[in-house]
C-alpha cells in the first residue's frame, strides 16, 4: 500500500448519509489517487452516484467526511479542479454546442480551447446545433466534452456510456485513456463489467452503501470467473470447502451451495460421494451473482468485521 | 492537504466573464424559446389591444389608465415564469445539481436569471410602449417614458423573488400551472383588469397585501394618474423581493 502516502484527490471517510429510513451510504471510505482511472462498480441503488453526490459536495453526509483535494467540496477553488458529468441532466436546449462550451469553460481559470474540448469528445461537427435537437448518444458526448473543457485534474463521470452505441462508447474510452495518460485522474461509476475492465486502474465494488472489495480489475474478474453449483445434498460443507479447487461452500436449509473455477471436477466428486444429490443446478456467476455472492455473509471473504 | 493553495488562482477578470457567459446564455436561451417568451410578450400587448385600443377612444382615460395596468400585468409575466419555471424544471431535470457541482461563481445562476428577466420585462413594456403611444394615442412626455422603463426594469424584480419561491415549492412541468394560480388571481386583485374602485370594499382594503398593487401605483404615477407617495411602494416592492428570497434561497438550501 505505498500509493497511501499520496494525499488523495478526492476522498470520503466514514461517511454515512440516510435519506429518511434509507441508508444510502454507511460508514463508506473511499480513496482517489491522483492520475488512477478508480472504477466505481455495483448493482443499481448501490450507492455509487450517491458516493460521487458527496465527493462533489452535492450531498452532506450525517457522519463522516467528504474532501476534494483536501478541502470542502462546497469550496469553489477544490472545484475549479474537477470535471463532472452526471448520470442525467437536461441542459438549456435553445443553446448551441458551441455556447454550452463557452459557458463551461468560462468557470475555469486556465480551460482548454473550445476547439481542443470539441475534438477529444468527438462534437466538432455538432458544434453549431442546439443541444436540444441532438440525439440521446450526442447529448451525453457533449456532456463529456463539458466535462473535459475546464482541463480537470479530476474528473467525475458518472455512468458516462449510457445511450451510447458501442461505436460511440468505444471512441469515449479512448478519450478517458487520452485524459489519465495527461494525468488526470477520472471516477467512473459504471454498472458495465466490461468499461471497467478496459478502463479502470482499480475497483471498488459498493453495494447497499458500503465498499464490498476493492482492487485490481483482475482481482474482480476472478471473484467473477467463478461458476455456482447448487443441489440437494447432505454433504458436509465444511468438508467440501476443502476440496481442491473449491472456492466456497455453503448451505441453505438442504440446498449445498457450492462456488468454482472449474465445475466439471467438482460436479463429478459431488455426484461420485453422494448418490441422492438431486435438483442439480449449474450457473455460470455473472456480474451480478458476483455482488450478491459478495453481499452473502457466509461466502463472502471480503466481508468487513 | 490544504493543495488547495497550489492550484492555479481565478483572476477577478475570469470571474466576472464567468458572470456576464451565464447572463448572456440565460438571455439567448429564454428568447430563443417560443413557449416562453411569446406568451410572456403576447399576453399583455394582446390585451391591452383589446381593451385599451379596441374598445376605448384613442387619447381616452381609460387608453392611458389600461396602459399602466397592462403593464404590470405584462412585468410580473417575467419575473414569475422566468424564474419560477425554469428553477423548478431545472431542479427537476438535474441542470441546477450540475450547476451546483461546477465551478460556476456562486450567486451567478440567480443573477443571469435576474437579468433576464429585467431585459423580458423591458421588452414587454416597450412594446405596450409602442402601442400606447400610437395606436392607443397616451401622450406622454419623455421623462415619463423613462419613468415607466424604469418601474418595468427594476419592478419584476420581486416578482422574480416570488416566482422562484414558487419554484422551490414544486418540481418539474407543474409549475406554470401554479404560477398562473397565482398570476391571474393577484392582477385581477390588484385591480389590473378591472378598478380598484370596481371590485368590492373588502376586496379593495386587501388590496395592499398583493405584491403587484405596488408595482401598479408605480406605473399609474409613471403615466401621470398616480396618487400619494411612491416610497412607500417601492420600499413594499423591495420588500417583497428580500422575503421571499430569504425564503427561496432558505428553501434550496434545505432540499436542493
Amino acid at each position: 500500500m505505498n500509493t497511501l502516502d499520496t494525499p488523495p484527490v478526492a476522498a470520503l471517510a466514514g461517511v454515512t448519509l440516510r435519506y429518511g429510513a434509507v441508508t444510502a451510504l454507511d460508514r463508506l471510505d473511499l480513496a482517489v489517487r491522483p492520475g488512477e482511472l478508480l472504477a466505481l462498480l455495483g448493482p443499481n441503488g448501490a450507492g455509487k452516484s450517491t458516493s460521487v453526490a458527496a465527493l462533489l459536495g452535492l450531498v452532506r453526509p450525517q457522519a463522516g467526511q467528504a474532501t476534494l483535494f483536501g478541502a470542502d467540496p462546497q469550496r469553489v477553488e477544490a472545484r475549479r479542479r474537477i470535471g463532472v458529468m452526471l448520470q442525467s441532466a437536461v441542459l438549456p436546449a435553445t443553446l448551441t454546442v458551441a455556447e454550452l462550451l463557452r459557458l463551461t469553460a468560462s468557470y475555469y481559470p486556465a480551460p482548454r480551447a473550445l476547439a481542443e474540448s470539441a475534438a477529444l469528445a468527438d462534437v466538432t461537427d455538432l458544434l453549431k446545433r442546439p443541444y436540444g435537437k441532438l440525439s440521446g448518444g450526442q447529448q451525453r458526448r457533449v456532456q463529456f466534452a463539458l466535462a473535459l473543457c475546464g482541463q480537470p485534474e479530476l474528473l467525475f463521470l458518472d455512468e458516462p456510456t449510457v445511450g451510447m452505441d458501442i461505436d460511440a462508447r468505444e471512441r469515449l474510452w479512448a478519450t478517458m485513456r487520452t485524459v489519465v495518460a495527461q494525468g488526470c485522474a477520472v471516477v467512473l461509476t459504471t454498472h458495465y463489467l466490461e468499461e471497467a475492465e478496459a478502463l479502470a486502474q482499480r475497483v471498488v465494488v459498493i453495494d447497499r452503501g458500503r465498499v464490498l472489495t476493492e482492487g485490481s480489475v483482475d482481482d474482480l474478474r476472478a471473484s467473477v470467473a467463478l461458476t455456482r453449483i447448487r443441489c440437494i445434498s447432505d454433504l458436509d460443507e465444511v468438508a467440501i470447502a476443502r476440496w481442491s479447487g473449491v472456492a466456497g461452500a455453503s448451505r441453505e436449509g438442504s440446498r449445498l451451495i457450492v462456488t468454482t473455477a472449474a465445475a466439471e471436477p467438482v460436479v463429478r466428486r459431488l455426484l461420485d460421494a453422494d448418490s441422492a444429490l438431486s435438483e442439480l443446478e449449474v450457473r455460470r456467476a455473472g456480474l451480478a451473482e458476483a455482488f450478491s455472492a459478495l453481499t452473502r455473509p457466509d461466502t463472502a471473504t471480503q466481508e468487513a468485521a | 492537504m490544504n493543495n488547495v493553495a497550489a492550484v492555479l488562482p481565478m483572476p477577478p477578470r475570469r470571474v466576472l466573464g464567468a458572470y456576464l457567459e451565464e447572463a448572456r446564455s440565460e438571455c439567448l436561451r429564454y428568447l430563443r424559446a417560443p413557449s416562453f417568451i411569446l406568451p410572456v410578450t403576447l399576453f399583455s400587448t394582446v390585451f391591452y389591444l383589446m381593451f385599451g385600443v379596441l374598445l376605448n377612444h384613442a387619447g381616452s382615460d381609460a387608453s392611458r389608465y389600461l396602459l399602466a395596468s397592462y403593464t404590470t400585468f405584462g412585468v410580473i409575466g417575467p419575473g414569475l415564469f422566468g424564474f419560477g419555471a425554469s428553477l423548478a424544471i431545472e431542479r427537476d431535470g438535474g441542470l441546477l445539481t450540475l450547476k451546483r457541482a461546477l465551478p460556476m461563481p456562486s450567486g451567478a445562476y440567480l443573477l443571469g436569471k435576474m437579468v433576464m428577466a429585467m431585459i423580458v420585462a423591458s421588452l414587454v413594456v416597450v412594446l405596450l410602449l409602442t402601442l400606447g403611444l400610437t395606436l392607443g394615442g397616451v401622450s406622454m412626455t419623455p421623462l415619463r417614458v423613462l419613468a415607466m422603463l424604469a418601474a418595468g426594469a427594476f419592478g419584476v424584480l420581486p416578482f422574480c423573488a416570488l416566482g422562484m419561491f414558487v419554484g422551490t415549492l414544486i418540481k418539474g412541468q407543474g409549475a406554470p400551472g401554479l404560477l398562473n394560480l397565482v398570476y391571474l388571481p393577484m392582477a385581477f386583485l390588484s385591480g389590473l383588469w378591472l378598478p380598484l374602485s370596481m371590485l368590492p370594499k373588502v376586496l379593495q382594503s386587501l388590496a395592499p397585501l398583493w405584491p403587484s398593487y405596488h408595482l401598479n401605483q408605480l406605473t399609474l404615477a409613471a403615466v401621470g394618474m398616480g396618487s400619494g407617495p411612491l416610497l412607500v411602494h417601492v420600499l413594499a416592492l423591495a420588500g417583497y423581493a428580500v422575503v421571499f428570497l430569504a425564503l427561496a434561497t432558505r428553501r434550496l438550501r434545505r432540499l436542493g
